[in-house]
């Protein structure tokens, strides 16, 4: 590992907005802070992004929105020779407690209902700590960021489940399964989810903690 | 927008694009790493002969999604009657009404995002790797194809596979297609490129003048 020096040898770390500089967060160049696009990749930037919790709410809210339907319509509709099955995804794991298979019920309500609440909760929480000093360190919260981020996409799992399983089983008239219309609004909650995250400006974190630090520094 | 004067970049600093701290630029040699002593996040990675084992790997993922996405992938029979399907049938699943959205959404993410982010990515890297000036507009080419990262989704699908057999292994008899494994060596070598990847290094090489 390349340990890289501080820019500036005085004092400790420091950001790039207190040297007059932005940082392209697409490819990573450095520029005077008053370039508005990166003159090597085009991507839009900006010193710190001033809608970025703004982008942020309105996104969580949509997913958490679409969160709701997700859960109270059919995400997957059986038809067996004798009957016709509508399965919430709540219902869904509930039936597979019935069977008595309990480790694919926890699976599926770990998946599809505790992970989806944890994101919201985790974004929301993650909003609200960089407008104060917070009790959670900067390092956790980074690392909380970066886990939503790659647990994100991750929940699409449960639509490419009811893709596989709508085309694959499908034996005349022995049994039919079909997508739900809660698979579409569950799919928009991901996304929104996804964009929530992608909004979030993570360098937000680190200037709360590098104000309060500097404030002790004073005191 | 632009000032008059043309602004220019500070390339003897690094900012760790996460955390906002800037470093003195380091390069770091091959088979090393540079990481923020403040957030962690991993700045630079270069690997030796990265950019051709890249190459290689990104022309057998692309042959690899077009053979997976038309191939059957999985069968399923019971009470003598079976079916088997490919991963563009199972993204077109969604069918009926408003979900036909849906149908679109999956195929992007399990064949035409992955399969646009290896184009782009060999678009970018050939010339790189021949010591030839970048290609026109490689890094509008490379922004798109990292901007498609996260929506890139064909190894979650794989595990979406597995999820399903289990939901319907009580259900009837499932056997895998030859659609399966290609797609299942897909994403061990989607996941072994992402890790040869130095982005930096890329941005860097991107950096020099331009052909015309
Ligand atoms: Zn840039
Ligand atoms: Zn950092």
């Amino acid at each position: 590992m390349v340990c890289m020096e501080r820019a500036e040898q005085t004092g400790g770390i420091i950001n790039a907005r207190d040297m007059g500089l932005v940082c392209c967060r697409r490819c990573a160049q450095v520029w005077p802070d008053t370039t508005h696009r990166c003159g090597r990749c085009g991507h839009r930037m900006s010193v710190r992004d001033p809608h970025s919790l703004q982008r942020v709410w309105a996104m969580l809210l949509m997913g958490l929105i679409c969160y709701i339907p997700a859960n109270l319509y059919p995400m997957l509709r059986t038809r067996t020779l004798f009957s016709v099955q509508q399965d919430t995804i709540v219902g869904g794991a509930i039936s597979f407690i019935e069977y008595g298979s309990y480790f694919v019920a926890a699976v599926i309500l770990i998946a599809s209902v505790v992970i989806p609440l944890a994101k919201f909760m985790a974004i929301g929480f993650l909003a609200i700590s960089v407008t104060r000093p917070s009790s959670v360190s900067a390092h956790q919260r980074q690392l909380l960021f970066e886990v939503v981020e790659y647990i994100g996409r991750w929940s699409m799992i449960d639509i490419f489940v009811v893709a596989i399983m709508s085309s694959l089983v499908q034996l005349n008239t022995l049994v039919a399964v079909q997508p739900g219309i809660a698979s579409l609004f569950f799919a928009l909650s991901v996304i929104f989810t996804m964009l929530a995250a992608q909004a979030f400006d993570s360098r937000l974190i680190w200037d709360v903690q590098a104000q309060s630090e500097g404030a002790q520094r004073h005191e | 927008m632009d000032t008059s004067e043309t602004p220019v970049p500070r390339t003897d600093l690094i900012v760790c694009p996460q955390c906002d701290a800037a470093w003195t630029l380091a390069r770091p040699a091959a088979g090393e790493r540079a990481i923020c002593q403040r957030c962690g996040t991993v700045l630079i990675t270069p690997r030796a002969k990265a950019g051709k084992q890249i190459i290689a790997l990104s022309i057998a993922i692309a042959v690899l999604i077009l053979a997976a996405a038309v191939f059957p992938f999985l069968t399923i029979s019971a009470g003598g009657v079976t079916n088997s399907v490919s991963v563009l049938q199972a993204a077109l699943a969604f069918s009926d009404g408003p979900l036909v959205v849906l149908s679109l959404a999956t195929a992007a993410l399990i064949v035409f995002f992955p399969l646009t982010r290896v184009l782009l990515s060999l678009y970018v890297l050939v010339p790189i790797v021949r010591d030839q000036p970048p290609a026109r507009y490689a890094s509008q080419a490379f922004r798109v194809s990292e901007a498609l990262r996260p929506w890139s989704m064909a190894e979650i699908f794989v595990i979406g596979c597995a999820v399903a057999l289990i939901k319907i292994s009580d259900l009837a008899d499932v056997s895998f297609g030859p659609a399966f494994w290609m797609f299942s060596a897909l994403v061990l070598l989607v996941i072994v490129n992402e890790t040869y990847l130095c982005r930096w290094s890329v941005w860097n090489a991107l950096s020099k003048p331009a052909a015309s």
